[in-house]
């Protein structure tokens, strides 16, 4: 099976865009990795579009019929918050398999304000503040709970990685927000669903990330410079747990991915340079620290405490300020954290740059429940 | 036309004509995982038909949970979403009452107990009133 490249990459600014369609808007980050891998529509095989918000509505297709219909075959794909990164993998697959050698994959979401999720729909009475909460914000403060409970996990603790986000999102001009927010200002913020407050929920933007992925005989034509290797692309449903009835369960399948992407690359938690993770809140983040294995079970408190997860430390996650301050679009997030990770492998990310990084992980996780994992490596 | 007797906020609330509601759990004979509601295959050990009707215990203790204070238009705030693990099996989600919601008042893993109630006076389009379950300290 041939090696799969990342040729093209690119992201719009995130922001809110009400008077644009979807897929005008997913339409302008296509040429954006087009124009990077300096390839046009023409050269590709096939598209694998990610977006959730009109899942039923042909976006690809859409897509194409603003950027170029050369009758290649489509795929429109939605997984909750790992759309992008299915997208992604779909294309990622069909090169694996040989059945093409160029093809190009979009995520993009334009999104309203406000709470997602909500507690039981169907007949008879809303159940939302009735048999708790199915708000997002809840949920996940459930799960960060579930830590505490474990490990005594602080209010503090959850609240210092909104703090590192928001800064690392001050280089990042793509990013939503450029923004410092001290730990004083998170912690006072409107309390959403504690431990969350509004500075520790991911933003709501409008956005869109493409990527050209390509065959190692096409990368070797096109040259390999600014190509990036994509070392494995994995992907777990929850396995069954004891209560994932009413708490959806983040944990598990991030570990059966991070297992199967680890072993897939040949590699061990502690090759990885980077990590863009899923912070669609500050307490999920927590505890991804323990579930991609950057650290033992019970330390994930201390690594934020100690700085092993800053710009600089060991660890540098979500450099690019993450879903909680360069946002959240919920079919383009698994895109454009390949976009970050790319960029530092490349050493364009200026600023914000890890040094000498080789290898970067890319996470998300649609709840229901998927989860996407990239590793990606330098190539020059 | 309402009808006098309420209805059940979830199907696996049970609301018998001669005794007291219950909340009934589908449980597989061979490996004992507890669900709410109807299944005919375990999906944790693949079983078919396997399946016996329980009544699910009372008590229970707080596995988890998050103080909710903005939620969607129209719904009471503050109130505590909790994560309940029931003695003998099953886990359930609800509302925790009767205890401030502060979480130096709350503390994992002490014993609640389930209580039944009127579903916070929300009614259907019918005008039917609805019984749901609340968790409170045991």
């Amino acid at each position: 099976m041939s090696d799969v490249y990342v040729m093209g990459v690119d992201m719009i600014k995130f922001g809110r865009f009400p008077d644009r369609s979807v897929p005008n808007i997913g339409a302008e980050a296509a040429l954006m990795a087009l124009d990077d891998a300096g390839l046009g529509i023409q050269d590709m095989q096939a598209l694998y579009c990610g977006n959730l918000g009109q899942a039923n509505a042909m976006v690809g297709q859409r897509i194409l019929q603003e950027i170029g219909q050369t009758g290649m075959p489509v795929v429109n794909v939605a997984n909750a918050c790992a759309t992008g990164a299915t997208a992604f993998r779909e294309a990622w697959m069909s090169i694996k398999a040989g059945m093409y050698d160029v093809v190009l994959a979009v995520g993009v979401e334009q999104m309203g304000k406000g709470l997602l999720g909500g507690a039981g729909g169907g007949d008879g009475i809303p159940k939302e503040g009735l048999l708790g909460s199915g708000t997002m914000p809840c949920v996940f403060a459930e799960a960060g709970m579930e830590h505490a409970k474990e490990y005594g996990t602080t209010f503090e603790q959850f609240a210092k990685i909104s703090v590192k986000n928001h800064h690392h999102s001050t280089m990042n001009p793509k990013a939503m927000y450029q923004i410092e927010t001290p730990l004083d200002e998170v912690m006072n913020a409107e309390m959403i669903s504690y431990p969350n407050t509004k500075l520790m929920c991911s933003v709501n933007v409008d956005g869109s990330a493409a990527a050209v992925l390509v065959s190692e005989k096409k990368a070797k034509e096109l040259g390999m410079r600014r190509a990036v290797k994509v070392r494995a692309s994995a992907m777990a449903s929850d396995p069954y747990t004891d209560r994932d009835l009413v708490m959806p369960d983040v944990n598990a399948c991030t570990r059966l991915a991070a297992k199967d992407a680890y072993e897939q690359a040949g590699i061990g938690p502690e090759d990885v340079n980077l990590v863009e993770l899923h912070d669609c809140f500050a307490t999920a983040e927590m505890l991804h620290y323990e579930n991609l294995g950057l650290c033992k079970d019970g330390e994930a408190g201390k690594m934020i405490d100690e700085g092993h997860v800053e710009l600089g430390g060991k660890v540098p996650v979500n450099v690019s300020g993450g879903l909680l301050s360069k946002g959240h679009p919920l079919g383009a997030t698994g895109i454009a954290n390949i976009y970050e990770v790319c960029t530092h492998l490349r050493g364009e990310a200026g600023e914000r740059q890890v040094e000498g990084a080789k290898i970067g992980m890319t996470h998300v996780i649609g709840l229901g429940t998927a989860c996407g994992i990239h590793i990606l490596e330098k190539t020059s | 036309m309402s009808k006098s007797k309420p209805l059940p906020v979830v199907d696996y609330l049970k609301i018998p004509d001669d005794g007291d509601p219950y909340l009934e759990g589908y449980r597989c004979k061979k490996c004992s995982s507890t669900y709410l509601g109807e299944r005919t295959v375990c999906s944790k050990c693949f079983v078919r038909n396997e399946m016996e009707v329980i009544k699910l215990s009372e008590t229970g203790i707080l596995h988890s949970y998050a103080i909710v204070f903005r939620s969607f238009p129209g719904i009471d705030v503050p109130y505590i979403s909790a994560i309940v693990d029931l003695d003998g099996g099953g886990t359930i989600k609800g509302n925790l009452i009767n205890i401030e919601p502060d979480p130096d008042k709350i503390e994992f893993n002490m014993p609640v107990k389930i209580t039944y109630g009127d579903a916070l006076g929300r009614k259907d389009k019918e005008g039917n009133s609805y019984l749901s379950y609340f968790f409170e300290p045991a």
